[in-house]
């Protein structure tokens, strides 16, 4: 970013690999991603840390990219939705999505299927509430929610 | 192979699913281009002021900044919907806080930002009007000074601030409220609703070595994208190619122009392309929002329960800009009476000019602002004539063949089985309202119709060399899966799966014209004109199998899976093989299309008069019946919708998943907007563009119990019966709320959103 002073470079491994990417004080991890790394599966819905439409893993995780600064990510795990599943292949929670109609215009669908991965692999029987409960961080104004909530109980195997 | 199933009806995965679980679709935002630049926009701090000079040298002064445009870059060329009253960009004066007043492009989207905040601009402030009543007030200060000498595109009656003003009626009103045994009568108001896109609008423009700029943006048409740069700039539409990327979610707010013109100007102007993407800030407070409507209404009824008259006045805040707002009103006025018959109705509106940001279409387009007035006063009059309210709406619902208010006929009508499916599957008849202590529950009630239609759409199906087949219709899928839709007609048309058809990105250089993604209209409107290119294309392949065959072309038919067989035997002849034929032997390659626009008129000038009203020709009707279980704490006054059953005639669920997508998307809106959406402004400057401040329903807000009920009461001359599905439910939500928030707590709430200090306040009120 020109114009910017006291850029330091960072290492931060994202999807497995390492990436040596310059970053200020301010820089955030969603500025890092989408911009420089051109991983823009994240989306900023608000850039404030309300909307959840730019989730990431961190260690595993959910974390909100806009308010994370690319510095302190350093020496944690990264996970993009980029880096879920290797080629065409879909995860139990991306196919859920796309066979419960899960998904509309798509924009909150990273953000749902990260928080949603994170969800299960911590609780992976989760019930409806349990879902709400976990998804409640991720805004969605196409779906009225039902059907995603109803994909993640299904991708986790429970009723 | 497993047998061939008609493709109309199915649940089918929407077509871009995997690129969205996978998170390679692109929206505007992940769009780049060489050399590109980025583009920062800044705002009026006045909510109006005459520009005297502005000072861009600091701006230009900062390392990177590589053009910068203000009012003074712009001559005088005008867009707009309805009125053409609106430039790119302030020229001269500011009507609102947060208009764009200059715009800079940067190498970086921080420095572009850093950069518009360098810029000076002298102002002499004006007295504003921040509501409609200050607009009306004698000697306000007028917003648009030559009102009178924009270009209109109906009879616009308008005068003062109030720029266009509608008169409706049927019957006689007078004589009928005389003879009514109960009238009811009220003022309700409706507050701004955000649409709240998930994502924020934006552009990206790039200018070729022949002056042609293309142009990619989130929109609901790229026509009228290109219609709106092209209005605002002065250019011809054959120098403005408009594309789209995906498009995360309208709504309404992306269906006329955002910032386009401003990032084609900066693109024609440092000719390297430029991008622009608001913050959500920017979004909230330079957009627009669903109009704030101000509604006094009177209904009457004999004893016997039998609706006699209504009569509805309403005033709306237009903002700043014209915009969609005439056609708001005369639609709100059209929907007044609502779904039920009332010989004698009578509606006049008004919409005005204020120092606020432009209100525009939002799902409902002015329904559910007048359902929330009427539908109450449906329930009011139950309520006084000890009518269950159910009763009392299927015992006044519209008769099937009855015409619509304003005397256009109505070709179907699901309203009764709306009703009665609702009645069944929420228990309707046997509802306890088990109130535990602290908590009291109620059921309400609401019913509306909605139309899907409106101007001009068109189709092209054309055959690939292999069989296969693209289909073109320009209408931009926003997320509610029209191009899975479309691509499902055109499939079953031609006897064919989904993977055999592909739907094109819309794109005016390669599209034929559609008017947008509004109006509840792809489905219905589009999608006929699908169905009937389709139609054109298995013509022609009949042609050219008979001439394959050497036979009438009335012995040959489609047969399923991509045959053409001929009748009464079992020869067959794979469409690969009619396709090769026409493109390397004989005929030509097979391209069929169909256009078409709404045309079937809304006023029978021998039932009902109309005066100002901009649309005359609006569509088909759709209907929705609503019942919703709320529970009211009885501390905190906090209203919660615990289930709800929703039915709608769609005509014919072409993919019913996709359909309970709209039906369950469009309560939780409308949840939104019954009970915590609310812009609020502080003086001229809208005090919560934020999303912590507007709080919008997420997961746990909303019931899991969302009931979509599918009814299909064909619509003759729609795509296999179809008609839209895409506001209809949100309409009756917040009446239905406010009907079960009385039915559990004995008050009427007459002002949205029903606040927990709002109910709380009517319930001490009441006490
Ligand atoms: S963009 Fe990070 S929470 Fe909205
Ligand atoms: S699908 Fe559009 S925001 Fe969730």
């Amino acid at each position: 970013m020109r114009g910017d002073e006291g850029m330091t470079t960072v290492a931060l491994r994202i999807n497995g690999v390492e990436h040596s990417v310059a970053a200020d004080g301010r820089r955030t991890l969603l500025e890092v991603l989408r911009d420089e790394l051109g991983l823009t599966g994240a989306k900023r819905g608000c850039n404030q840390g309300v909307c959840g439409a730019c989730t990431v893993l961190l260690d595993g995780r959910p974390v909100r990219a806009c308010l994370s600064l690319a510095a302190a990510c350093a020496g944690h795990e990264i996970t993009t939705v980029e880096g879920l599943t290797e080629g065409n292949e879909l995860t139990p929670v991306q196919q859920a999505f796309v066979e419960h109609g899960a998904v509309q215009c798509g924009f909150c669908t990273p953000g749902m299927v990260l928080t949603a991965t994170a969800l299960l692999k911590e609780n992976p029987k989760p019930n409806v509430a349990e879902v709400r409960t976990a998804l409640s961080g991720n805004l969605c104004r196409c779906s009225g929610y039902r059907k995603i909530v109803d994909a993640v109980v299904a991708a986790g195997g429970a009723r | 192979m497993s047998p061939y199933k008609n493709q109309v009806g199915q649940s089918i995965p929407k077509v871009d699913v995997r690129e969205k679980v996978t998170g390679r679709a692109a929206y505007i935002a992940d769009l780049s281009r060489p050399g590109m630049l980025h583009g920062a926009v800044l705002q009026s701090p006045y909510a109006h002021a005459r520009i005297k000079g502005y000072d861009t040298s600091k701006a230009l002064a900062v390392p990177g900044v590589r053009c910068v445009l203000t009012g003074a870059d712009f001559t005088e060329h005008f867009m707009g919907a309805f009125i053409k009253d609106e430039g790119p960009i302030a020229i001269g004066k500011v009507r609102y806080v947060g208009e764009p007043v200059a715009v800079v492009a940067a190498d970086d989207e921080r420095t572009a930002r850093r950069a518009a905040r360098l810029i000076e601009v002298e102002y002499e402030e004006l007295p504003a009007v921040l509501t409609p009543e200050e607009a009306l007030a004698p000697g306000a200060p007028l917003v648009h000074e030559d009102l009178a000498s924009y270009v209109k595109v109906f009879d616009a009656k308008f005068e003062g601030n109030a720029f266009s003003c509608t008169d409706l009626s049927e019957g006689d009103v007078d004589k009928a409220f005389a003879e009514c045994d109960v009238v009811v009568e009220g003022t309700y108001e409706t507050q701004a609703q955000y649409h709240l896109s998930l994502e924020p609008c934006g552009a990206l423009a790039e200018v070729d070595a022949n002056g042609r700029v293309h142009l990619w943006s989130a929109n609901q048409s790229v026509f009228r994208v290109q219609a709106n740069v092209c209005e605002s700039l002065g250019l011809p539409m054959s120098k403005l190619h408009s594309m789209t990327p995906k498009v995360g979610a309208g709504f309404g707010n992306k269906m006329e122009a955002h910032i386009q013109p401003l990032v084609v100007a900066l693109a024609l102007k440092v000719q390297r392309p430029v991008k622009m993407i608001l913050s959500r800030e920017e979004d909230f407070e330079m957009v627009r929002a669903r109009h704030p409507f101000k509604i006094r209404i009177r209904t009457g009824a004999r004893k016997d329960g039998t609706l006699l008259a209504r009569e509805v006045e309403t005033l709306l805040d237009g903002g700043a800009y014209a915009d969609d707002s005439p056609g708001v009103l005369g639609y709100s006025l059209l929907m007044a009476r609502g779904p039920y018959t009332i010989p004698n109705t009578r509606c006049f509106g008004r919409v005005v000019y204020t120092n606020k940001m432009r209100f525009g279409a939002f799902r409902g387009f002015g329904n559910g602002q007048v359902a929330f007035a009427g539908e109450q006063q449906i329930d009011e009059i139950a309520h006084r004539l000890g009518i269950d309210p159910l009763e009392m709406r299927l015992r006044n619902a519209m008769r099937i063949e009855e015409p619509w208010f304003g005397g256009q006929q109505v070709n179907s009508n699901g309203l009764a089985e709306c009703l009665e499916k609702v009645r069944e599957k929420s228990g309707w008849g046997r509802r306890a309202r088990p109130s535990r202590p602290g908590v009291k529950v109620g059921y309400g009630v609401a019913a509306c119709a909605h139309i899907s239609g409106l101007l001009a759409t068109s189709a092209i199906v054309r055959m690939l060399e292999d069989g296969s087949f693209v289909l073109s219709t320009g209408a931009t899928d926003i997320g509610q899966g029209s191009d899975t839709v479309l691509t499902q007609i055109c499939a079953d048309a031609l006897k064919v799966t989904v993977d055999n058809v592909v739907c094109a990105t819309p794109d005016t250089d390669g599209s034929p014209y559609n008017w947008g993604t509004t109006a509840s209209r792809v489905t219905y409107t589009t999608g006929r004109a699908v169905a009937g290119a389709a139609e054109d294309v298995g013509r022609q392949i009949k042609e050219a199998a008979a001439k394959m065959l050497n036979c009438p072309v009335g012995d040959v038919e489609l047969r399923d899976g991509g045959f053409i067989g001929v009748k009464g035997s079992n020869t067959t002849l794979p469409y690969a093989a009619v396709a090769g034929f026409t493109h390397w032997a004989s005929g030509g390659p097979i391209v069929g299309s169909k256009s078409l626009i709404y045309d079937a008129p809304t006023i029978d000038p021998r039932r009902a008069v109309a005066i100002g009203l901009p649309f005359t020709r609006i569509g088909v009707f759709s209907f929705n019946a609503l019942v919703v279980e709320v529970e009211i704490d009885e501390v905190t006054g906090k209203a919660t919708v615990a289930r709800a059953w929703s039915a709608v005639d769609v005509g014919k669920a072409i993919n019913p998943r996709l359909v309970e997508g709209q039906i369950e998307g469009g309560i939780v809106q409308g949840l939104g907007f019954a009970l915590t959406e609310e812009m609020v402004w502080d003086g001229g400057r809208l005090a919560n563009p934020t999303l912590m401040d507007y709080k919008a329903p997420g997961a746990v807000d909303v019931p899991y119990e969302i009931n979509s009920i599918i009814v299909e009461h064909p619509e003759p001359d729609g795509p296999f019966g179809a008609k839209g599905v895409g506001e209809i439910s949100l309409v009756s939500v917040p009446a239905a709320v406010a009907n079960a928030i009385f039915d559990a707590a004995g008050v009427r709430l007459h002002k949205l959103p029903m606040t927990p200090e709002r109910v709380l306040t009517a319930m001490l009120g009441a006490d």
